[in-house]
């Protein structure tokens, strides 16, 4: 094997290395912050072409709800707070929490806000999510931001109340 | 406008494709190196590794769609190059009968640790289960570490008894113990951070923790030195005890509890310096290594060869590595930086600079604060190794045995750290999966006022 050869194979193999190298950095660069989609508009966009669609099938029968699971929560009972002991069935979600008169869980409750908070599925996972409360809503110790996924006995306080999945 | 991250499998599979070509590049290149003709079993070496690192690919794909896209290419490469090197000191002659089966070995290694990777992600679907065993994977921690002392099954190898030896098999529990530990670690502190956050007195701006909170650091600081005492395992005794200070420091965000932590690792390392002559060797050889009879003949020729090998290398296979003892091992970095030079160690520590950014990014982006624990605690693995290793054979510390993740040859290591990706990559697949969108109940028209009184 003659030396020039060996020198280009030696530079080439650097050169490769480093190629490696900086491929990595050019796609944790345009990883950095994620993509960036419109996610408001897109969500209003959503919302209006679901009123279209609920619109257009307003003859038909509902969209199929999906069939529950074992295992799967089907209520929500209130641990703790001025409606402590009831149970509200998980059927009707997405479920508003409040104290307005359209809250689906109406909370007898100084802390809560009209529309504090709501809790929803997605896919087979339960989330709740604060609507921008007054004084905030809490799983387990910690003031959630955005959707925050529940399972069954996580304890979800709002105000003084405290609320949690049940089977 | 928000953001949300993309799945970026595809440019997984691209740099996949990349690190392949580093990876079987570096083993024809050793070929061409020692022989003169690229080898063989180009064809077989590189269809094995092609599909090892395809079969990860399409677990990641299939499992953890959204998890971070860097990782595994990172960690393919290493391990290539890897396996390259230590074939390569397997092919020069060392007169050693023994030595010329670890590449082959490391494969097979190699293919148990995607093993191990494929199974953490089709089992953990949620990292956050595994919380509810913080107590059980402690203890078991603390049994495999203590495991190696057992007569009749632990084995010292080298001076350090961190081995077991069941049947032909011979395991490094300590590899397996680091991981359970960080797990342990994330669910203790997630638990305790707000108790042990308290501050304490004052001391030049620092809060120092309180006293009675002492009870967690000193215990782990006495397993770290009862490791380095029985052991004789430098190395081990420090990343476990740098890896639980750390994992403290992000918990609870007091410097307090690095000032404490590195005074009594001040304390241990001085007493260790005093009572095992283990330690007084590497310090000698550390300080003075070419000094008459100073026992640092592994670091001397590390040095020269990296010296040899100048900014650009020797080239792979044009170098003498194994002059230097255990150059698939504990030296495989200066190895590397004999054939390659310090062009591609540099490319090397970077590699190692930009897996622990990922790892680190994931724990920033998390949601929960155990998976935030866990990741942070998992990079720390990572750079704390990397950090002792290259400090040791560069003398910037005393040389300490820890491995070079995915580069060096050894088995137990080479798993754990398969599985430690893939725990990572299950943290960031749920970190990076976008939050669902709910759009049924519309919040313009009568939604809360958020007053806001600071």
């Amino acid at each position: 094997m003659s030396e020039l050869t060996l020198v280009l194979v030696r530079f080439g193999y650097l050169a490769v290395l480093w190629i490696f190298v900086l491929s990595a950095v050019s796609v944790i660069r345009s990883d950095m912050f994620g993509a960036r989609v419109a996610r408001q508009a897109s969500r209003d966009q959503a919302g209006r072409s679901q009123e279209r669609r609920a619109a257009k099938a307003a003859g038909k029968t509902r969209s199929k709800p999906v069939r529950p699971r074992r295992g799967d929560p089907t209520s929500v009972a209130i641990l703790e707070g001025g409606n402590s002991g009831e149970v509200v069935s998980l059927d009707g979600a997405p479920l508003l929490i409040g104290r307005g008169n359209d809250a689906a869980i109406r909370l007898d409750d100084d802390y809560v806000s009209t529309r504090h908070a709501r809790i929803a599925s997605s896919g087979d996972q339960w989330y709740v999510e604060d609507l921008g409360s007054t004084n905030g809503t809490y799983v387990g110790s910690t003031r959630i931001t955005q959707a925050t996924a529940i399972s069954l006995g996580t304890q979800i306080r709002i105000g003084k109340t405290i609320l949690e999945l049940r089977k | 406008m928000e953001l949300v991250h993309r799945r970026r499998r595809g440019a997984e599979l691209f740099l996949l494709l990349l690190s392949l070509v580093v990876g079987i590049g570096a083993y024809a290149a050793v070929g061409i190196g020692v022989d003169g003709k690229v080898p063989a079993d180009i064809i077989t070496y590189g269809g094995s590794l092609s599909a090892l690192v395809i079969a990860a690919h399409v677990t990641v794909r299939l499992k953890a769609a959204y998890a971070d896209p860097v990782l595994l290419p990172i960690v393919s490469a290493l391990n290539g190059l890897g396996l390259a090197m230590i074939h390569r000191i397997d092919l020069a002659p060392t007169g050693h009968p023994a030595h010329s089966k670890f590449a082959a070995a490391q494969l097979v290694w190699m293919m148990l640790g995607v093993l191990g990777f494929i199974t953490v992600l089709v089992v953990i679907r949620d990292h956050r289960r595994l919380q509810a065993f913080t107590y059980t994977f402690g203890l078991a921690a603390v049994v495999l570490l203590l495991l190696p002392l057992l007569p009749g099954v632990g084995k010292t190898i080298n001076g350090a008894r961190i081995w077991i030896h069941v049947g032909a098999l011979s395991f490094q529990p300590g590899e397996v113990a680091k991981v359970l530990l960080v797990i342990a670690f994330a669910g203790y502190l997630v638990l305790h951070r707000d108790a042990l956050a308290l501050a304490g007195r004052r001391v030049l701006f620092v809060d120092l923790p309180r006293g009675r909170d002492l009870g967690p650091i000193l215990g782990m600081w006495l397993i770290s030195l009862s490791i380095l005492v029985f052991q004789n395992d430098l190395g081990s005794s420090l990343l476990f005890f740098g890896l639980f200070l750390v994992m403290l420091y992000v918990s609870t965000e007091r410097p307090g509890w690095l000032l404490v932590g590195g005074v009594l690792f001040g304390i241990g390392a001085y007493f260790g310096y005093l009572t095992t002559a283990h330690v007084q060797v590497r310090v000698t050889a550390w300080l003075h290594p070419f000094a008459k009879d100073s026992g640092a003949y592994q670091l001397v020729q590390g040095m020269y060869g990296m010296a040899w090998g100048g900014l650009t290398g020797r080239g792979l296979g044009q170098g003498a590595p194994q002059t230097t003892p255990i150059s698939w091992s504990d030296f495989i970095l200066p190895s590397l930086g004999e054939e390659l030079g310090l062009t591609g160690v540099l490319a090397i520590i970077l590699l190692y600079g930009l897996l622990v950014e990922r790892g680190l990014r994931t724990a920033l982006i998390c949601r929960d604060n155990f998976g935030k624990l866990m990741a942070a605690g998992l990079a720390f693995v990572f750079a704390l190794q990397v950090f002792v290793v290259v400090g040791g054979v560069t003398r910037l510390i005393p040389l300490t045995g820890l491995t070079t993740p995915f580069l060096s040859q050894g088995g137990s290591s080479l798993v754990a750290n398969w599985v430690i990706i893939a725990l990572l990559l299950r943290i960031s697949d749920q970190a990076r999966r976008p939050p669902p969108e709910f759009s049924d109940v519309s919040e313009d028209m009568d939604s809360t006022q958020v007053v806001s009184m600071r």
